[in-house]
């Protein structure tokens, strides 16, 4: 019941803001109904911390430590998003468009949480599938929402692209399907599949995996497939960008984890080395994206790049500490990414641009702005007390623990190297003489106000552990591996 | 009259399966836009009447609702989608400009067609019944020409059709290998694909009004430098 009623309010909201009458409130009712998601996720992780498991709709809908984890911080997002929104689209619609744009932002934000949110709920693998591909169809449109050709060439490339490796994937979810029917499986849940992965043939479910793992590794954004993410995280709007690299990435790379304790009960099979090897290549390509780019929105979506990089690369690592580290930087990596596009927004809004090379003296032009900022590039780039600084902290003591110098090395290195760059960006917009106008209409509330709600559990978990977090992030580390 | 053997059944059933290779590579080849999006059309006809043919072959109900699912979406709803969606006079005159020349792009597409022959021996070990025999290795090679079709094609609606016959391919193989994929599943699938196919439609028209050419493979304002 609860588990259904977190699908049903946001796609409810859609239909209802659909209706000509709501559309003048549309970003309030989008708030108050992401509001009550959220509340039901956070009541749906408690559930979750005290049962292990959730099931409803007579097993069509569960979850589990990890999948609790992705819905908490999809709530989480979609709650700020939705906030930021009301102020950032107020300021980008002259007024007689506001209520025109607003009706066709509104249901699409909404159904794009709804489908995000089926993902980490959906128990059949194969329902899983489609989920995934309706998050790309429901925000395609809003990727491409200013109307720009730059924005459409990008909403262009990531419908395709992505959709292009759903496909590929979907050979490799009916390739798993197959292995669970030779042993006379019917049920195709993950729980079915982790239950019998040691009897399944490994000649299926390593094709399988691979195919999954190109497949949504496209929608991820891992190099070499993720030459279309650039582009479509700078060119959406603002709050999109925070869904998008915030959390829509996390929800596919939700099943690339999941797979992974598949193949690690397959009997004499190391699945880590590949997780390594794609997570080094996206960290460090990523990286060395980061220092040449030109964009200050580019320059952000390049860091999920590199942050799913190193998500992986944890997994990889292997050992229940690793794992735990992976899920700490799944929540840091949302938390902070979404506070940097909103802080981007801010940007936008304040001097309508996004090239790096024509910004300078931020810090005199608009204040407001330059200070979340620079408070989001410290937090994204790993500096205390952002989450991210503790999280990656784990990740590299536990690749010391499992002896994996070269890997800790690399990605040591790497980490140091994308803050140098993001901070040479940022430290060349803010200080400096710097020509052009203030910024005299200041920031938007309602974008002001999310920005600091996300900031509270961003320095909370950077500076302490909750026991309740804690206890998320170990279910979820278990879920990804024996 | 003599209901027609199983074996009989599983022979025409390959031979639909040569004829829906052939019709990928004719996407591959062809210049016209309107010949691609019949060889579409054909091919979606042939996945449904595999579909139907395994479905008698092996008594199966569930192929045989597969079967109606795809001739209605595939044949029907999504050809009517597209012509809506998209401008007509797209399919009319255009021929379709492409990186690759039509001679180079079909040399690869065999190459390809050959590497997807092979990619069965993967499934070294598994027992796989002769019909998925020849359905596994034709719908790789579909996938396969539809991935490479879409990234030599730069018109819109060409990446689009390229993009729905890798689908098929996926389909084609998947039948075989799972003959009972729970319905709900299925019927998810099925509304999936014609939603995709206006989103990319309704975006295709956009693209045009905006742009005023739907030369997508043109447009290269977002790169690094």
């Amino acid at each position: 019941m609860l588990l259904a009623a977190i699908l049903l309010v946001p796609v409810c909201t859609s239909l209802l803001v659909l209706a000509a009458p709501a559309r003048r409130w549309s970003a309030e009712i989008t708030i108050l109904a992401m509001a009550v998601v959220l509340a039901l996720a956070l009541f749906a992780v408690q559930a979750t911390l005290a049962r292990g498991s959730l099931s409803a709709a007579s097993g069509w809908l569960a979850c589990d430590g990890l999948g609790a984890l992705i819905l908490g911080l999809v709530a989480f997002v979609a709650f700020t998003a939705a906030i930021y929104s009301r102020g950032y689209l107020h300021r980008r619609h002259p007024p007689q468009h506001r209520i025109e744009a607003a009706g066709s932002y509104y249901p699409l934000f909404n159904i794009f949480v709804a489908s995000m949110l089926a993902v980490p709920l959906m128990a059949n693998v194969a329902l899983l599938w489609v989920a995934l591909e309706l998050t790309t169809l429901f925000s395609a449109f809003l990727v491409g929402f200013e109307n720009t050709p730059e924005a459409l060439e990008a909403a262009w490339k990531y419908a395709i692209l992505t959709t292009l490796g759903a496909i590929i994937a979907l050979l490799g979810v009916l390739i798993l399907y197959w292995g669970t029917r030779v042993l006379g499986q019917e049920a195709f849940t993950w729980n079915e599949l982790i239950a019998e992965a040691p009897a399944m043939p490994p000649s299926l479910v390593w094709p399988a995996f691979l195919l999954i793992l190109i497949g949504f590794g496209t929608k991820v954004g891992l190099v070499p497939m993720h030459t279309w993410l650039p582009d479509a995280h700078s060119q959406a709007p603002s709050p999109i960008c925070a869904l998008l690299s915030g959390v829509e990435t996390s929800t596919a790379l939700y099943v690339i984890l999941r797979l992974y304790s598949v193949l690690s009960r397959l009997p004499g099979s190391e699945a880590g080395p590949w997780f390594v090897v794609f997570g080094v290549l996206s960290v460090g390509v990523a990286t060395i994206l980061m220092v040449q780019v030109r964009d200050y929105k580019r320059m952000f979506a390049f860091s999920t790049v590199e942050h799913m990089g190193i998500i992986l690369l944890a997994v990889g690592i292997g050992g229940a500490d690793a794992r735990f580290a992976a899920a700490y930087q799944i929540t840091a990596h949302a938390l902070a990414k979404s506070f940097c596009f909103f802080a981007a927004g801010l940007l936008v809004l304040a001097l309508g641009e996004q090239r790096i090379a024509s910004i300078q003296g931020l810090t005199r032009r608009a204040p407001v702005a330059a200070l979340p900022f620079v408070a989001g590039a410290l937090a994204i780039t790993g500096m205390p007390p952002s989450a991210v600084f503790v999280s990656e902290l784990l990740i590299l003591k536990a690749g010391l623990a499992r002896g994996q110098y070269l890997v800790v090395g690399f990605l040591a290195l790497f980490i140091v190297l994308g803050f140098a760059a993001i901070m040479r960006h940022a430290t060349r917009m803010t200080f400096g003489a710097g020509s052009g106008s203030r910024w005299t209409a200041g920031a938007p509330r309602t974008c002001l106000a999310a920005l600091a709600i996300t900031a509270v559990p961003l320095v909370i978990f950077g500076i302490s552990m909750p026991p309740e977090l804690a206890g998320l992030l170990r279910l979820a580390g278990a879920a990804m591996g024996r | 009259m003599h209901a027609l053997s199983t074996s009989s059944l599983l022979s025409i059933e390959a031979l639909a399966g040569g004829v829906f290779l052939l019709t990928a590579l004719g996407t591959v080849a062809a210049r016209q836009l309107l010949t691609c999006f019949n060889l579409f059309v054909l091919q979606s006809f042939l996945l449904s009447a595999s579909a139907a043919l395994l479905g008698l072959a092996l008594s199966s109900p569930h192929l045989l609702a597969v079967a109606a699912i795809t001739l209605a979406t595939k044949t029907v709803l999504i050809p009517w989608l597209l012509r809506k969606t998209v401008h007509g006079e797209v399919y009319r005159i255009r021929e379709i400009d492409q990186v690759l020349n039509i001679p180079t792009s079909l040399l690869l597409a065999l190459g390809l067609v050959g590497l997807a022959y092979f990619s069965v021996d993967f499934f070294g070990g598994v027992a796989v019944p002769a019909y998925s025999l020849v359905n596994l290795p034709i719908g790789v090679a579909v996938l396969l020409l539809g991935a490479f079709t879409l990234t030599v094609r730069r018109e819109a609606v060409a990446q689009l059709l390229a993009l729905l016959v890798a689908e098929n391919g996926v389909f084609f193989a998947g039948i075989t290998i799972v003959p009972n994929l729970p319905a709900i599943a299925e019927l998810a699938a099925a509304v999936d694909i014609p939603v995709y196919t206006l989103v990319v439609g309704l975006l295709t028209r956009r693209i045009y009004s905006e742009m005023g050419t739907t030369m997508v493979g043109r447009l290269t304002a977002l790169r690094e430098e």
